[in-house]
Parts: C-alpha cells; structure tokens; sequence
C-alpha cells in the first residue's frame, strides 16, 4: 500500500485512465495551465497536452453540453466542475440531456462521460460555496452517483467511473482532498454499485458516504467506549444503491441510523430511510434514525457551520436513541429487549 | 459534389425528398388528429427546403446532425426510414426509439442523425461538443447543428459560440428563423434583427440566405461546410424561412393573420425548385407526378407500418436506463428481491 492524499489518488486516477485510452479527456475551468482549482489535476496538461487537458472559460453549460456531445460522438471526456456548486448552471446538460439520451433513443445512444469535482460542506465559505447536491444527481435515473470515502476508493471509483458506459457524477469531498489514506499501488478498480463494511458491529447499523464516513467512524469509536458495537457501511454509491449490503446488515443489528451531509427532506438520506424502514420493517426494533445537514443554507459563523453538520456527537445520540438509551442505560439492557 | 452545380437528377432526388417530407407532415396531422399520435407534434411544413438543402452538402459516413424538437423533417433528410419515424410516432415497439422517444427524439447515429431535442437550445452545446470530438479525431467530419430563432437567445448558443470558435471546431449553426417563436414574433424578442451579425463577436462568418429556396440554402451552407472541413472556421447561416401550421398541433394560431402564411405558400419551397426545374427543361409533368405518387406510396407505407406495429411490452420500460450490462441494477429490484 502507498500512503497519498486523496487529492494525489485522483491524480494517479487521471494520469492512468488518460495514458490507457486517447478517448479520454480532461475539460474544466482552471484544469491546464493553473494545475487545477484543487491541483487534482496537477502535471497533467504537461503530460498529454493542450488537446486531452482543456481550459474552458467560465461557461458551465456551454463546456458541460460539449462533454456531452463528445462522449455521444465516442469520446470519454472528464467534465471537471471547478466545484458542484456552479453545476447547477450545467443542471439540463446532466438531468435532461446526459442521463436520458440513451433512453431517449431506445438504446442507440450511449454517453460514457464522468462529471466531477469538489462537493459538500466546506469551511467558511457560506450558502453558495458549502453544500451537497449529492440528493439532486441521486434522484435521476441514467445517471450514476459515485462518492468515495477513503483515498483508495477516490482511486478506484474514478477509474471504474471513466471506463463506465453511462454518465457518473462523481463527488470528491472539498474537504477531503488533502487527507491521507492507504492507496493499492498496483492497479486497482473499485466496483460502482457495490457498499463496503468499514466496521463489524452487532448493535446498530450506520450506514454513511463521503466524508460523512469518517465522521460515522469516529461516532462509532465514542459508542464502543460505552460498549456499543456500531456496524459502519459506507455507500460508496449513491445510485444504483447496493440495497442489499444495507438490508443484510440491518437485519443483524435491528437498529439504522443514515448520516448524509445533503439537507433532509427529499435527500438520499431520507430514502435510504424509506427504504430500510420498508425492507427491513419486521425486523426493526426502533425506527430508522436520520442524522443530516441541518435544513438552512451553511452559515458563513464556524460555530453556526458546524451546527449545521453531522457531527460525531449527533451520530451517537441518534445512536442512543435508536437503543433507547437516552437515559443512559447500558448496551446490555438494549440488548435483552 | 459541388454544392453550387447540382446536376439534374440530384436535384430531382432533392425535390423528392422534400415532397417525402411534405406528405409524411400531413399525414402526420391526419394521424395526430385520429390521435394516433400523442403528446407534442411540431410539424416542418413549409420549411423543407432548410434541411433537405443542408443536409445535401453532408458527408454520411462522416458528419454529423443535430437538430431540436421539429425534426421530422432532418431525420427524413438524412435517410432515416419514414417506418421507423413514423412508428416511432405512434409510439410502436418498432419506431427508431422503441416507442420511448416520440416525435422530439429521433435518432440514427449510424446516418449521422443525433436528434432530436426537446429542450429549446440544449442540442447546441452537444452538437458543440460532437464537433469537438471530430476535431480531435481529425477525421474530417463536421457538424451541423439546426435551431430556431427561439433558441438564438438562449446563453446556450453564446456558450457555444465562443468555444468553437477558441478551439476551432468544424461546426455549422444554422438558425432556421421560421420567425415564430411559438405565439411570439422573432422581432418583439431580439435586439438585432439580423441574426448573422452577432457572430462578428466571435470572429466567424455569418450568412443569411433565402430559406425558402433550396439552391441558395445548399450553396450558402455548402461554402459553410466547406470551410468548417478545410479550415477548421465554425460559421452560422441564417436561413430565413416560414412555418406553415402551428408551434405545435395543439397551437390555435391566433397570433398571426392568414394572409401571412399565404403569403409565404406563394413561395413554397417545394413548388419553386418545381417550377424552376420545368422551366429550364429538367423535369417533367409525368415525372413529377411520378414523384408525388411515390412520396405518398412510402408515407402509406409508413402509416400502415406504424398501424400493424405491436405496442412497446412492459420489459421496454425498463431498458436503455443504462448500459444493457446494468439493467438489473436499477433502484427498487434489490428491496423486492429482498422482501420477497
């Protein structure tokens, strides 16, 4: 295992997928001459040239939309959004146009390109700068939704996101991108579609993506200190869900709590929600918990900001109500129930 | 071929296929009136000359079309098989879109014909972006990307604009200003009244010409072409044409006056290339009765295709969501496989 950070695993990603197929190319604001917003794609114009590295003016629509097109005329481009935040302008190139062209055409279409960039809350940077739309590409069929948790999966899922037939959006934590973390060095792929066991536990599922992940982790180090054993599952994907890493998991612990950095209502969360409530109702012994973004816009005020998040603290007292623990009783007394 | 000295029989072919397209509106209007057809159904009628024209200059194996939601006519011009387009109407299993598209979205990609859009302006970009992938091939195609005089507003086509022109794609925009933006009159809604000039803020030529005549539209977009293959040069052609029925079927058409759209049957583009090709000699009365005849045998061909055509099953709502591979994936299988 190499140690990098993740920022670096997505540039091994890029470097490997653009060296292994010609189809593939790199088109953002800022992914060329500056090395990239977030230096994701540091070196890169260097190596393959103005041609497979492109700078776009500041024109989401516009260079989304020709992403799109080359990806239906044959080509695999890389739509780098300088953050998800200004995806929005992009939104009818994705939903309308991407995600549906195949259906649309009855299967004469096919639009393999990946949509990426930095998503989620940041750090001090307000309302428009600091949040998830991880819910709006999650609710589009066509689309696939892919948002890795550790560097080895920011490695991997890209490179199986590049060489996927139907468009991804791809969700790199803003946060995340200079953390460390073990990465294979030889070549790795990562499945989309496919949830990952991160912690065994017998006392409650907790199931999380992104950098949600991490905090889930830590949640779960704070419920083992008094003797509760939380099951972590990281989604990896966001769409198709790996519903039944999930299910089985729930069975065995009868308690779920969902953790999800996008707002509440409508979101991944509340429907991963539903649907373990409705899977797994005969088996539940208390209902799904769902430990979300805050429903505001993220405050600029650090403290207000990290209100608005799911914290560690706000994971294990969702935990302890779905144990009925609030009063403080002990795992043992759950347990018996 | 030289776009500029068609010989007779290619223009002949020509006249046919805009006679092709003519019949195959009306009887689509028949059949939306039967309510065969459903939902929106935008007619090309009156505006043949455009597509057929354009399309004239391409090179198949090679180029590109994109166009927006009236595509009846570009997916005819193109060679699509007026069954499958018409099938694809009904809504039947053996339309081009297996029943899922209707009539905004045909497609063909293996005779170049990408659809098909019923976002006004959304095709642009992406014929943008289909350009930019014969560009880095350098395979030589080019593409032609066909709108309305709506969709010049949309900042879709100033994105566009500017980004063929920065990376030097082989693209031809042709607006098909039909004047009528749905009820709203081209003139109420834009600055300048002439469509070509915005492109002298892009660096590219910018050309109108006579829509409604299919000698001066192939010439126009032909040297457009031409330049987008040899030189790389993006170009927008102006093709100044008229819509002869509503925005859509469901369109009372209140807004206009009918001596408006006489006024423009006076200079069909179907009986001016006619006309012009009797005068000199190179078509007869017995042979464009010939024509006629035929186009109506291929459009009865189609209805009665589309008529005999079995409805999509429900496995076919299902598919094309993604790749074939990915079928069994799709949200909610797993929790029934699951509770069951």
């Amino acid at each position: 295992m190499a140690i990098m950070t993740i920022r670096e695993a997505l540039g091994r990603a890029l470097d490997e997928e653009m060296a292994r197929d010609e189809r593939v190319l790199l088109m953002g604001e800022e992914v060329g001459e500056y090395d990239g917003a977030y230096k994701v794609s540091k070196g890169l114009l260097a190596k393959y040239g103005p041609e497979r590295v492109r700078d776009t003016p500041i024109a989401e629509l516009g260079f989304t939309g020709l992403g799109v097109g080359a990806a239906i005329a044959g080509l695999r481009p890389i739509v780098e959004w300088m953050t998800h935040n200004f995806a929005l302008l992009a939104l009818d190139q994705v939903v309308n146009e991407a995600a549906k062209m195949r259906y649309m055409s009855g299967g004469s279409l096919s639009v393999p390109i990946v949509f990426r960039g930095p998503s989620g809350p940041a750090e001090q940077l307000a309302a428009q700068h600091s949040q998830s739309f991880a819910s709006y590409w999650a609710h589009v069929p066509g689309l696939k939704v892919v948002a890795p948790g550790t560097a080895a999966d920011a490695y991997g899922l890209l490179k199986s996101a590049i060489r996927d037939d139907d468009p991804v959006v791809f969700l790199e934590s803003e946060l995340m991108y200079g953390w460390k973390g073990e990465v294979p060095e030889e070549e790795y792929l990562a499945p989309i579609g496919k949830a990952e066991l991160r912690r065994k536990g017998r006392d409650l599922t907790v199931v999380a993506y992104s950098r949600a992940l991490t905090v889930a982790l830590d949640a779960a180090g704070q419920l083992a200190a008094r003797g509760i054993e939380a099951e972590v599952i990281d989604l990896r994907t966001l769409r198709p869900l790996d519903e039944a890493a999930i299910y089985e998991s729930v069975a065995r612990t009868n308690r779920c709590v969902v953790v999800d950095e996008s707002w509440p209502v409508a979101s991944v969360g509340s429907h991963l929600a539903w649907l373990v409530s409705r899977a797994c109702f005969d088996r539940l012994d208390a209902p799904v918990e769902l430990v979300s973004l805050e429903d505001v816009p993220m405050p600029y005020n650090r403290a207000l900001e990290i209100a608005a998040q799911p914290t560690a603290d706000k994971i294990v007292a969702a935990a302890l109500r779905a144990l009925y623990l609030e009063d403080g009783a002990s795992a043992e007394v759950a347990r018996k129930e | 071929m030289t776009p500029e000295t068609p010989d007779t029989e290619e223009l002949v072919a020509l006249l046919a296929r805009m006679e092709l397209i003519r019949s195959f509106e009306e009887r689509a209007g028949v059949a939306y009136g039967l309510r065969k057809i459903g939902g929106f159904c935008h007619l090309y009628s009156g505006q043949e000359a455009v597509a057929v024209g354009s399309i004239s200059t391409l090179d198949p194996a090679r180029d590109y079309v994109f166009t927006g939601y009236r595509d009846h006519g570009h997916a005819l011009a193109c060679g699509m098989d007026p069954r499958a387009v018409m099938a694809e109407l009904y809504g039947k299993v053996t339309g081009a879109s297996r029943g899922k598209g209707g009539s905004m979205h045909l497609f063909a990609p293996e005779r170049g014909m990408f659809g098909g859009n019923g976002i006004v302006g959304a095709q642009i970009p992406i014929a943008t972006g289909a350009a930019l992938a014969q560009a880095y091939r350098k395979d030589g195609g080019i593409t032609l990307c066909f709108f309305g005089d709506g969709a010049f507003h949309q900042g879709a086509l100033h994105e566009s604009l500017n980004l063929a022109r920065v990376w030097s794609l082989p693209i031809v925009y042709i607006v098909e200003n039909n004047q009528w933006g749905m009820g709203t009159h081209w003139k109420r809604v834009s600055a300048e009244e002439d469509f070509t000039a915005t492109t002298a803020a892009y660096g590219m030529p910018g050309e109108a010409c006579d829509g409604m005549d299919l000698l001066e539209v192939r010439a126009t977009v032909g040297r457009a072409v031409e330049r987008a293959r040899s030189e790389l040069m993006p170009c927008l052609v102006e093709a100044r044409t008229y819509r002869y029925k509503g925005h859509s079927m469901s369109d009372p058409q209140k807004y206009r006056a009918r001596e408006e759209i006489d006024e423009y049957r006076r200079r069909d583009p179907i009986e001016l290339l006619k006309e012009k090709l009797k005068e000199e000699g190179r078509l007869t009365e017995e042979r464009w009765t010939a024509i006629a005849a035929e186009a109506e045998r291929l459009v009865e061909e189609a209805v009665a295709f589309a008529e005999e055509s079995a409805e999509p099953s429900r496995v076919v709502l299902y598919e094309d969501v993604l790749a074939p591979r990915d079928v069994s994936a799709r949200t909610g299988a797993e929790a029934q496989r699951w509770r069951s």
